[in-house]
């Protein structure tokens, strides 16, 4: 059978796939029945382990006196880099020790951990230790960096064209610097796990992480024992965004090193301050771009430096700096292209995955790049990123791959300006901003291209676990994991999907690394694109035994069965599937498969700088409108329209719930939310109270979301496309409206603004203009 | 009368507890030792809502739901309240229709934030009178924050859940649960614990003044929306603790005079609202951004005054009006000019033994005008940058009065005397008249670089709300002059 024939198909002839159907637990979430690691209920002595966290940005450790910690009230064990049986550390490029040893190199290291016999007495004999720590100067900001030419990694970069020749004849060149923020992931839920030991030494963790494969890799590691003596548990979690990744593994090991140790059962769930200081963050970047350009708009040459702030170790930088540059046109042709990226060092927490995985950085810089374009020549910014856009004719990135489909994107823009009313509003709000003296208002349309796969290569895999029972019930286990996304309910119903079966035939059960070892993490919006191959192999599979059984059960040919509403149809009896199950087993046919799903079509040679990273791309445009005060710079998002491109949407109903989350996560990105490191490398915004991100009446009253309804021209899992990501870079056209507001004040200058623009940044472009 | 234990309802049946330490929170309480884990910790500082579980106390005969978040609230605080949680809304596998909504519409995803809404928007239901406004919702969902939906789904849930009145079987059975209240009532001075370590929540300002002369190490307790946060964050174990959360009477009165408006120290954030607002209209959206409404419904006006912080919004704003306080210590009063009260950073001019009782501020006289700005990251639940307070006084288009006063430039809520002088003279109709007092301001303060703020916007800000205030009060009218209230203008159909 070729893949997805059934994609073929109209929606209207699928009975579970592509309905709006709700989440599986949402009716547990709202009775607050949904269990989270924390109210994994506790057997009798468990114990509770806090983190001790390093005072000093980065030194030697002179003396570490944990004697006091020791003496405190209900401490049963604390644990330092000699209690370590295995490796002490959770990376695979060796450099985040589980617990640090000798040096620190940022502030709020984990320097020890205390066990003890309530969280309460953990997390206050933990604040008793008495470290000396020999300071050294750390290096801080990019600029520090910079300066030492400090680096986790070599530079790297991609090039099309001649872009100093392009730059040198273009009619008009500009060039400016971007600083585009960090953004700490506030999952609600923090890092948590619980760690049990079993009888011979092996461990379960319980744990709210994005990579459960990853964190038993690293248990082991960190234990010394073979990955099959511990198994990694995780039903859901309460968000993650990127954030637990591999940031869930210090704190999954962490417990088990605890359990290993005590011999007990032991949870850790960070306090919500220590989760902040201890846990990576979205990278910040510096972009110092030069674009050269004609009268109308058209991009000549365009030469940037992403210089990002990868924190005190390598982690995901690797991606996540390479993401940035393989979003760093969008969705423009730049005939001529320099990309180039620094990896920079500092004395900060390893900056890591989220929701974007650097393509953000990338994108915002070139669409800030466009809006300077439009300021420079006059022309509706608009007007500036169609005349750019990739083209049938035009159409090869700056890392080779073709873009197969510009058309998509192309129509979907040209829908959005109408639906939104793009040029009568711009009318409007010109007019408006020649009278008003105090606010005024700002209108963007920005598109987004997102290319989906993930980078590294092997990833790009799935496997999934079906089972069939004998009363027609089926169990569904997937490598993927469960943070809200709602990956769980869309797997369930392509498995329903293939067996012609009600949805809560389907049992979900919590992903678990005994079940279907060696997954890759549940990220690069790639869940459902390949979990839901997998399940749906899975059930193929099965399905297929069931057919060549019936087939000759019921004298039919394999062309006359059909699998729907919970009956097999053979030719013209019915035969309900729990009876079919039945037979199958009093038959000896097997009814369960472990699937398995790897990308076809994917190559990227990296030394070459050429080839297919991207299975293909979803596309996505927004339109905001905004209004400022040039007083004091408060600000207000007043409309937003979005069209998306989710494929054929496997859930539009959690689809939707993607875009307008990811929207305002990203709108929260690039306005209010602000990480401020002190002198010291404190990171001074520690918690909610300092840290904001946007809340209910942030979100703009008028927001219509809509779904670009066409199949993916990819043979995807019924031709959906991925949604987690993309989405978040649509709040680019928050920031693009927010320039072209402060625009108005003068339209002869051009703006400086970095992300995020808090009031403050905002209140400091509008001076600069306002300065004659 | 003496009671050594607290109670209360949960569950429907009432507890009687006396074996709690004094700094326990609320939640503990219901995670660890009722095992309810539907209530969440998303930060433990009052500032995510995951924990938000209703309060439900018998006021003037009828029942009065607030939303609190119980990460920050002492377990003694519950005394005479019924604790509704989560858990208590579906009755069998019916959901409530505020939980039905929120499935309905996918209002969760992860699911973390979810059991904190819904009790936020549970309490907004209780206490609505009629059909429910997005505003409304806006306002009751401040203090939640949702990291995956995007807010949209959920608004959309209450909108079409939380129109009052309310319905259901909570609504039902009013009256047996305000029976099972008053049955708890009594005018005991509550003291769970010993001298050395106790919880003690006298029922009269009496017994208060005595107790706390004789206990002057004590920390006085109002509504814990700052103490709250030195115990789950500070890690500090407070050993002696007097709630003032039983008195009645004079500490938790509203007088409104003609010329004066007197407020209780004890009065919630949320109940000094309506009759601040009567001060001035500019207190409305002050209240409205202040916290959120779990934090209004614990945090007192006393409490936010008597803290002494330099970044309250409250105390600008009354300094700038002439309030005066009123403090007592054993059986002596004592009035002070409110401004008097804050002497330094961290340091204020209250005795030991002694406590904030009431809060006399003066109505602005119709010649006067008033405004009243906050500016801060986030519209919502945050704290301010910066927060000023405007009076002035007008003879025909000239100021003749001038009474300024900032949170967020200094060490303590404090006045602009230099802007306040050069104010002076000023023509409304002559911009160029302005620019002396513009400048004076700042040159008053010499505010500090924070998270929140560096000092040159502050600074910027001090002058450009004076800009503002000559602007607004010399005829623009205050649509086009402010963000918070503005609405993109119909577009000509
Ligand atoms: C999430 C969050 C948001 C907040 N947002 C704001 C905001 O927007 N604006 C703002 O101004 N503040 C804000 N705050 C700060 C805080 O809520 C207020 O300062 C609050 O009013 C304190 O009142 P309380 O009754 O809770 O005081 P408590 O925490 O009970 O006490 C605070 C201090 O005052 C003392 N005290 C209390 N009452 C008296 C009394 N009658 N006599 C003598 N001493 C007394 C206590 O001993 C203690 O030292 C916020 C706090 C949180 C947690
Ligand atoms: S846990 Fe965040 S407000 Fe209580
Ligand atoms: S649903 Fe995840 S935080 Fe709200």
């Amino acid at each position: 059978m070729p893949p997805n024939d059934s994609s073929l198909l109209g929606a209207e002839s699928l009975a579970v796939v592509s309905h709006p159907v709700r989440h599986d637990s949402a009716a547990l979430h709202v009775r607050g029945a949904a269990a989270y690691i924390d109210d994994i209920r506790e057997p009798q002595g468990a114990l509770h382990v806090a983190p001790g966290l390093s005072p000093a940005t980065r030194g030697r450790i002179k003396t570490l006196n944990l004697d006091p910690v020791r003496a405190a009230p209900g401490v049963v064990a604390v644990l330092t880099p000699a209690d370590v049986p295995g490796h002490n550390n959770t990376s695979h490029f060796d450099d985040d020790p589980l617990i640090a040893d000798g040096a620190v190199v940022f502030r709020g290291q984990v320097t020890f951990a205390v066990v003890a016999r309530t969280r309460d007495e953990a997390r206050r004999a933990a604040r008793l230790a008495q470290v000396e720590i020999e300071e050294e100067t750390p290096i801080l900001t990019i600029e520090d960096a910079l300066a030492a030419n400090a680096t986790v990694l070599p530079d790297y970069d991609f090039k099309i064209g001649d872009p100093h020749a392009a730059l040198a004849a273009a009619q008009h060149r500009l060039e400016g610097k971007l600083r585009i923020g960090g953004q700490e992931h506030f999952y609600l839920e923090g890092q948590a796990a619980f760690a049990i030991p079993g009888e011979s030494g092996e461990m379960l963790v319980h744990s709210s992480t994005q990579d459960p494969t990853e964190l038993q890799n690293v248990v082991a590691g960190v234990l010394g024992m073979p990955n099959a003596f511990v198994t990694v548990e995780t039903r859901r979690m309460g968000g993650a965004f990127g954030g637990k990744e591999t940031q869930a593994a210090q704190t999954g090991a962490l417990a088990a090193l605890a359990a290993y140790v005590t011999k007990q059962p032991c949870k850790l769930r960070l306090d919500r301050d220590d989760d902040f200081a201890i846990t990576g963050k979205r990278h910040d970047f510096r972009a110092d771009w030069t674009v050269g350009f004609d009268d109308e708009g058209r991009i000549a040459a365009y030469d940037v430096a992403l210089n990002a702030r990868c924190g005190c170790s390598v982690d995901m930088s690797p991606g996540v700096v390479d993401r940035a540059m393989f979003h760093a046109a969008n969705a423009y042709h730049l005939p001529a292209t320099n990309i180039m990226s620094r990896r920079l060092f500092t004395n900060t927490v390893s900056n890591t995955a989220f929701r974007g995985f650097g393509g953000p950085q990338g994108m915002l810089a070139i669409e800030r790049v466009m809006d300077a374009v439009a300021h420079a020549t006059g022309r509706d910014p608009l007007d500036v990123r169609k005349a750019n856009l990739y083209t049938a004719g035009a159409n090869v990135t700056p890392y080779g791959q073709t873009v197969e489909d510009p058309d998509v994107l192309a129509s979907l823009i040209d829908k959005l300006e109408a639906s939104s009313d793009y040029r009568a509003r711009r009318a409007q709000i010109a007019a408006w901003n020649e009278t008003s003296p105090i606010i005024k208002r700002g209108l963007a349309l920005t598109p987004v291209q997102f290319g989906i796969s993930f980078t590294l290569q092997h990833l790009n895999q799935a496997g999934a676990l079906v089972h069939v029972y004998q009363d027609g019930s089926v169990h569904l286990n997937h490598g993927g994991t469960e943070m809200g996304q709602g990956l769980f309910t869309k797997v369930a119903q392509v498995v329903a999907e293939e067996f012609g079966i009600p949805l809560d035939w389907v049992r979900i059960t919590a992903t678990n690394t005994a079940k279907v070892p060696n997954a890759s993490p549940t990220a690069a919006s790639a869940g459902s694109d390949l979990n839901g191959m997998a399940a749906q192999a899975a059930a193929r599979e099965i399905k297929g035994r069931m057919i060549a059984f019936a087939t000759e059960r019921y004298d039919a040919t394999p062309d006359q069965i059909r699998f729907r509403d919970g009956l097999v149809v053979i030719g013209n009896q019915t035969v309900p599937f729990p009876e079919l199950a039945k037979l199958c087993r009093q038959n000896r046919v097997q009814l369960s498969h472990a699937g398995f799903y790897k990308t076809p079509d994917i190559h990227w040679d990296r030394a070459a700088r050429t080839g297919r990273p991207f299975l293909y791309y979803a596309y996505g445009a927004a339109c905001a409108e905004v209004a400022i005060d040039v007083l004091t710079g408060e600000n207000k998002v007043t409309r937003v329209d979005i069209l998306h491109d989710a494929g054929r949407s496997l859930n539009p109903a959690l689809d939707i719930g993607q875009i307008e989350g990811g929207f305002v996560q990203g709108m929260g990105w690039l306005t209010t939310e602000e990480l401020v490191f002190d002198a010291k490398g404190r990171l001074a915004t520690h918690a909610p109270s300092t840290y904001k991100i946007p809340v209910a009446s942030d979100v703009p009253a008028d927001f219509r979301v809509a779904l670009l309804d066409e199949p993916n021209r990819a043979a995807t899992i019924y031709r959906s496309k991925a949604v987690g990501e993309p989405p978040l870079m649509l709040a680019i056209a928050v920031y693009s409206a927010l320039l072209d507001a402060l625009h108005s004040i003068d339209p002869g200058k051009q703006v400086q603004l970095d992300a995020p623009a808090t009031p403050e940044r905002i209140l400091k472009a509008a001076e600069a203009l306002k300065v004659v | 009368m003496k009671r050594d234990h607290i109670s209360f309802i949960f569950r429907g049946a009432r507890v009687d507890l006396a074996g709690f330490s004094p700094h326990a929170t609320l939640l503990e309480w219901l995670r660890l030792n009722a095992r309810a884990t539907g209530t969440k910790e998303g930060c433990g500082e009052g500032d995510c809502g995951a924990c938000t579980v209703v309060l439900a106390r018998a006021s003037d005969g009828a029942l009065d739901l607030r939303p609190v978040n119980a990460c920050i609230l002492l377990m003694g605080q519950v005394d005479g309240a019924e604790i509704l949680t989560v858990e208590d809304l579906a009755e069998g596998n019916t959901l409530h229709p505020i939980q039905q909504a929120m499935v309905d519409h996918h209002g969760s995803q992860c699911g973390f934030c979810t059991p904190g809404i819904v009790m936020s928007l549970f309490a907004l239901q209780q206490s609505a009178q009629g059909p429910v406004t997005r505003p409304q919702v806006e306002r009751a969902l401040a203090g939640n924050l949702c990291r995956c939906t995007g807010y949209r789904p959920i608004v959309d849930a209450a909108m079409e859940s939380c129109s009052g009145p309310a319905q259901d079987r909570f609504a039902a059975a009013t009256a047996l649960r305000l029976a099972a209240l008053a049955e708890m009532t009594d005018s005991a001075d509550v003291f769970v614990g010993t001298s050395t370590q106790f919880f003690a929540a006298p029922a009269s300002e009496d017994a208060l003044a005595a107790l706390y002369l004789e206990h002057p190490d004590a920390l006085i307790l109002s509504g814990a929306t700052d103490v709250g946060l030195w115990i789950t964050k500070a890690l500090q174990t407070p050993p002696k603790i007097i709630w003032l959360g039983r008195l009645r009477g004079a500490f938790t009165a509203i007088e409104a005079g003609d010329k004066a408006l007197s407020l209780g120290a004890g009065l919630t954030l949320a109940d000094a609202s309506a009759p601040l607002i009567t001060l001035h209209p500019d207190f409305a959206e002050i209240m409205r951004r202040f916290g959120s409404a779990q934090v209004r419904a614990s945090g007192t006006i006393g409490g936010s005054l008597a803290n002494g912080s330099p970044i309250g919004d409250i105390a600008p704003c009354l300094i700038a009006l002439g309030a005066e306080i009123e403090l007592r210590r054993g059986s002596d009063l004592r009035r002070l000019p409110l401004e008097a009260y804050f002497i330094a950073y961290k340091q204020q001019d209250r005795r030991s033994g002694e406590y904030l009782r009431r809060i006399i501020i003066p109505r602005p006289a119709p010649d006067r005008a008033f405004r009243a700005f906050k500016v801060s990251k986030r519209f919502d639940e945050d704290i301010s940058a910066v927060l000023g307070a405007f009076h002035i006084g007008l003879a025909g288009r000239h100021v003749i009065f001038a009474r300024i006063a900032f949170g967020g430039m200094a060490a303590t809520p404090s006045r602009a005397p230099q802007a306040e002088m050069a104010a002076i003279g000023i023509d409304l109709d002559a911009p160029a008249t302005w620019a002396e007092a513009l400048t004076a301001i700042t040159l008053d303060y010499a505010p500090i670089d924070d998270a929140r703020a560096s000092a040159g916007y502050r600074t910027l800000i001090s002058r450009n709300l004076f800009l503002k205030t000559l602007m607004e009060i010399s005829g623009i009218p205050a649509e086009i002059t402010r963000i918070s209230g503005f609405e993109v203008p119909h577009a000509a159909e």
